[in-house]
């Protein structure tokens, strides 16, 4: 499979995504944010960093990039488009998924390892995942403390469209747990669709266990899954 | 669109302010209007920035503050436009890109 991995201007997770694509034997390469064209990509990542270093509000500028027009499209025909961190927030920015990410409610910076439960599989995100398997990733950002109003999370549960919680080392949904203030502990979400998704911990920091943790791996097997099946379905 | 010259953000919170230089200066002069546009968190959003700036400031011996909520000032220079036009047009700008509908509200003066 071929991702594409886009780039802004300070971007800083785009070759950790990169490699983690490789890793997993399959190829990627870089999109610059001024190409209007994803070429033959099969499934893109919206990686993290620091795009337009932040300005105005996180993703606020990048959404206006021209390769954004492109991920739309890819979208809106139904192609996977993931977004992690900064990549989560641009999505929201853009409207492809729904809330925001605002600053973290103690206002630190945190960097650390969660746990992170899968709350349904019945996505191409998250398929390939375990049934009980909690994910141990790394966080690291400062406003990612996810926001939607009520309707709109009650709209996200109707639809089952979250994937991940803050949970702690035993699978408990406690307020400890959650790193940034999340509403319902929100780690990550899908849009309504199911092909687009994106969440705040890195799962590409943790697909090798000399990196502390392969969990992140599991994520993006499902992506490849997914893609796999749809591919021999088309086939058939 | 009315030409933005200048766009200047203030962070409430920093109380920085960017310092006009020789170049600016000239820009400065041709402008005839100036919009003011205040960005501040929506009452429902978590607003940790105000709550610690309120905390400091009653820590400080100030009494008598109900809330703090901390949020962007933005002035934007205007040229070659009528008021309505640009009123109009802003407003477009605010609720697309200058704010986040989601998390924000604000409040867009033109003078």
């Amino acid at each position: 499979m071929n991702f594409a991995v886009l780039q802004f201007p300070a971007s800083n997770c785009d070759q950790d995504a990169i490699h983690a694509v490789r890793v997993l034997g399959h190829s990627a390469r870089y999109v610059w944010h001024k190409d209007s064209s994803l070429g033959d990509a099969d499934a893109v990542i919206v990686p993290g960093g620091f795009s337009y270093g932040d300005y105005l509000r996180c993703g606020a500028i990048a959404r206006f990039s021209p390769v954004m027009q492109a991920v739309k499209q890819f979208a809106d025909n139904g192609g996977l488009v993931i977004g992690i961190c900064n990549g989560f927030q641009i999505l929201t920015e853009a409207g492809l998924l729904p809330g925001a990410l605002i600053r973290n409610r103690s206002l630190q910076f945190r960097c650390e390892h969660i746990f992170l439960k899968t709350i349904t599989h019945d996505s191409p995100f998250t398929c390939n995942i375990p049934q009980g398997k909690l994910l141990r990733v790394p966080i690291a950002h400062g406003e990612g403390c996810f926001f939607a109003d009520a309707e709109t999370i009650a709209r996200l549960r109707a639809g089952n469209q979250i994937l991940w919680q803050y949970v702690n080392s035993e699978g408990e949904l406690t307020d400890d747990a959650n790193p940034n203030g999340a509403v319902e502990n929100i780690a990550g979400i899908c849009n309504d669709r199911r092909n687009v998704a994106g969440l705040m911990p890195h799962p590409e920091r943790a697909c090798e266990a000399m990196l502390g943790s392969d969990d992140g791996r599991l994520i993006f097997d499902s992506m490849i899954r997914s893609l796999q099946s749809k591919t021999t379905a088309k086939a058939a | 669109m009315p030409r933005v010259r200048t766009a200047k953000i203030v962070l409430a919170s920093l109380g920085r302010v960017s310092q006009d230089s020789g170049p600016h200066l000239q820009v400065r002069q041709a402008f005839d209007m100036k919009a003011k546009i205040i960005i501040t968190p929506k009452k429902a959003v978590l607003d940790p920035q105000g709550k610690t700036v309120q905390n400091a400031l009653e820590h400080m011996g100030y009494g008598g503050i109900g809330a703090v909520h901390v949020g962007k000032y933005l002035e934007i220079e205007l040229q070659n436009s009528d008021k309505e036009t640009a009123r109009k047009q802003l407003d477009e700008a605010c609720h697309k890109f200058l704010s986040n509908p989601v998390i924000e509200d604000y409040r867009l003066e033109i003078e």
